[in-house]
């Protein structure tokens, strides 16, 4: 005779209740892990101690140094336009935008940072957004790489071939640009770079659209960013996060809006801002910033004074001989200039006493200069608030509690880069 | 509320600890006289005035001077969009001040920092080890005196042992604001 049983199916929460319980009776113990320094899921030399209970991590001490080349040294030693090619090698996956982040912050310390000719200040938006895609597409497609979407990461290295030809038509060089220079640029833009920036957007909005396709809506992303690390707005304020880390959180607050530098007060662009603080918020606004900084190029191509070939001869540089180089033909034939051309080469820009900091809104978050200076060619002290670093600061707070697999996603999510934390 | 007014405020709440704010390039800095004092100014201006945002703290080192060090907190409030820049002066015997942590947490790196190049201590800060360079290393390098060449050591391996490319040049120049002769060791005497 058969007999009817009931059979208790209790839902998944209580399920792992029950297993947590259950492993709480099992004596065991941890287990300390070195993840890297040469580690593929760390973009670089991250080395992080992880403390393990089973698979979940109970501790996280990440150590960071292991690209340290003393640059803040090495600045006290040489004028300030010898250190533009210093920036390159920062965050070097967006060189243009550290050049244009230093040269803001001498500029600031000589007072003529309002006074830049306008052509110079779009052209320098323009490298600056570039650099911001570049930066933006190389960290979500080694995210999606980490996480297992290897097709993401073919995608967006073609896309961003296109911005190093961009910027080796501008520059000269495709990895370091060393494209500013104190008071203005090293040279204009060649005559075809805006048709080359069109044609790259309208390829870049189609490749962006794909990879969105991919990700985006993917169940299998989606559960595995969705809700992991969250950072509160609170949290993520007390540990100084900046840029898409900070936004990600929900914190309404983007440095080309809040003190805005350059042309951007003349430029429309959103904000996009988290709702969670997971991983997939960091995402989501990542993607967006892509976009906005593309509606940025845009309104830069149609506005920028002098228009693609410059026929109107707009200056690109401060027309002021102490600050700026003068033209080879003006040296080879005026005395006065051939006196600025090597008093400028030899002693630097002369910059005032005094010490300012200014912050600039890079891809990975706030770059900072602080500049104390007692007068002459050289900073007497040059500190580099590196964005990447202090976001990182937050891992040893965030790991814990997640699972080994978890954490190349975490890494990828903070998207940081270990040229510019190490410095 | 502006910077200035910011700046008053603590100057109204700490009396002749705070000096006159300045403004240099439509920034504002105030110094403390006393370093010692640094955790309640900062306390005072995260809770009292809204500071919730501790951009970087740095540290120079005014070599020859006295007081030697000097550590400099840029304080941001998002909410009012203001900056304010507080300085403090540390004397080369004491080379120690106490921990902003609490105010903030992020000063646990920028500390850690400090220490490892400057060797300013913090007092209060529970993981005070070096970050950049590793444990052991016998200097801290970004003293004014420690040469951009590097110094032999006793701990072969660990420290520099070998004279570093860059020395004697071709960039390296000395910071003042000398004749070129002064600031550039390898720049040729002119003939008397």
């Amino acid at each position: 005779m058969a007999t009817v049983q009931d059979i208790e199916i209790r839902d998944s929460a209580a399920r792992t209740a029950a297993a947590v319980e259950e492993l709480q009776d099992i004596p065991g113990e941890k287990m300390v892990l070195n993840m890297g320094p040469s580690h593929p899921a760390t973009h670089g030399v991250l080395r992080i101690v992880l403390e393990l209970d089973g698979e979940v991590i109970t501790k996280a001490d990440p150590d960071v140094g292991y690209l340290h080349r003393g640059d803040e040294k090495i600045a006290e030693n040489m004028t300030y336009t010898q250190f533009i090619p210093y920036t390159d090698r920062l965050d070097y996956l967006a060189p243009l935008a550290n050049n244009v982040a230093y040269a803001l912050a001498v500029e600031k310390l000589l007072g003529i940072h309002d006074k830049l000719p306008p052509r110079c200040q779009y052209i320098r938006v323009m490298c600056a957004e570039l650099a911001r895609i570049s930066a933006h597409l190389l960290g979500l497609g080694a995210f999606a790489m980490d996480t297992g979407a290897v097709t993401v990461f073919l995608l967006t290295f073609t896309e961003r071939e296109k911005i190093y030809n961009l910027a080796e038509a501008a520059s000269g060089a495709r990895l370091t640009t060393s494209y500013t220079r104190i008071g203005g640029l090293m040279r204009d833009i060649p005559p075809t770079w805006c048709d080359q920036i069109r044609q790259f957007l309208k390829e870049f909005a189609v490749a962006l659209a794909e990879a969105e396709t991919l990700l985006t809506r993917n169940r299998i992303w989606v559960d595995r960013l969705r809700d992991l690390a969250v950072v509160s707005k609170e949290m993520a304020i007390d540990y100084g996060l900046s840029g898409p880390n900070l936004r990600g959180s929900g914190v309404d607050f983007d440095l080309r809006k809040a003190q805005p530098y350059l042309c951007y007060k003349d430029l429309e662009f959103d904000i996009p801002i988290g709702a969670v603080g997971d991983c997939y918020d960091r995402y989501l606004v990542r993607m967006e910033e892509m976009r906005q900084s593309m509606r940025i190029l845009e309104q830069c191509l149609n506005k920028i004074p002098g228009g693609a070939d410059n026929k109107t001869k707009e200056p690109v540089n401060v027309a002021d001989g102490k600050i700026t180089m003068p033209s080879k033909q003006k040296v080879m034939s005026s005395m006065e200039e051939l006196i600025h051309q090597f008093m400028l080469v030899t002693e630097g820009v002369n910059c005032p006493p005094g010490e300012i900091y200014f912050g600039h809104e890079n891809p990975k978050g706030e770059l900072g200069f602080y500049i104390n200076s007692k007068g002459g060619g050289t900073p007497y002290r040059l500190k580099i608030r590196a964005p990447s670093f202090i976001n990182l600061s937050i891992l040893g707070e965030l790991i814990p509690g997640a699972m080994i697999s978890d954490v190349p996603v975490i890494l990828g999510s903070l998207d940081f880069v270990m040229g510019e934390s190490d410095r | 509320m502006s910077a200035l007014e910011s700046a008053n405020k603590i100057k109204a709440k700490f009396g002749d600890l705070i000096s006159e704010p300045t403004e240099f390039r439509g920034e504002i800095t105030i110094k403390l006289a006393d370093a010692e004092q640094i955790f309640e100014v900062c306390n005072f201006a995260k809770r009292q005035l809204g500071f919730d945002y501790l951009v970087d703290i740095s540290s120079v080192d005014n070599y020859g001077e006295d007081p030697r060090w000097t550590v400099i907190y840029e304080l941001r409030s998002l909410a009012n969009n203001v900056e304010l820049r507080l300085k403090t002066d540390v004397s080369e015997e004491k080379s120690e001040l106490p921990s902003v942590l609490g105010v903030w947490r992020t000063a646990n790196w920028h500390e850690r920092e400090i220490y490892d190049m400057m060797g300013i201590r913090f007092s209060g800060h529970p993981d005070l080890r070096r970050i950049l360079m590793w444990e052991g290393y016998p200097y801290f390098q970004l003293r004014k005196d420690f040469p951009l060449a590097g110094k032999p050591t006793d701990l072969p391996g660990v420290a520099f042992t070998q004279p570093a490319p860059l020395e004697g040049g071709p960039f390296v120049t000395i910071p003042s604001s000398g004749d070129a002769i002064g600031r550039e060791p390898r720049v040729r005497t002119p003939e008397e």
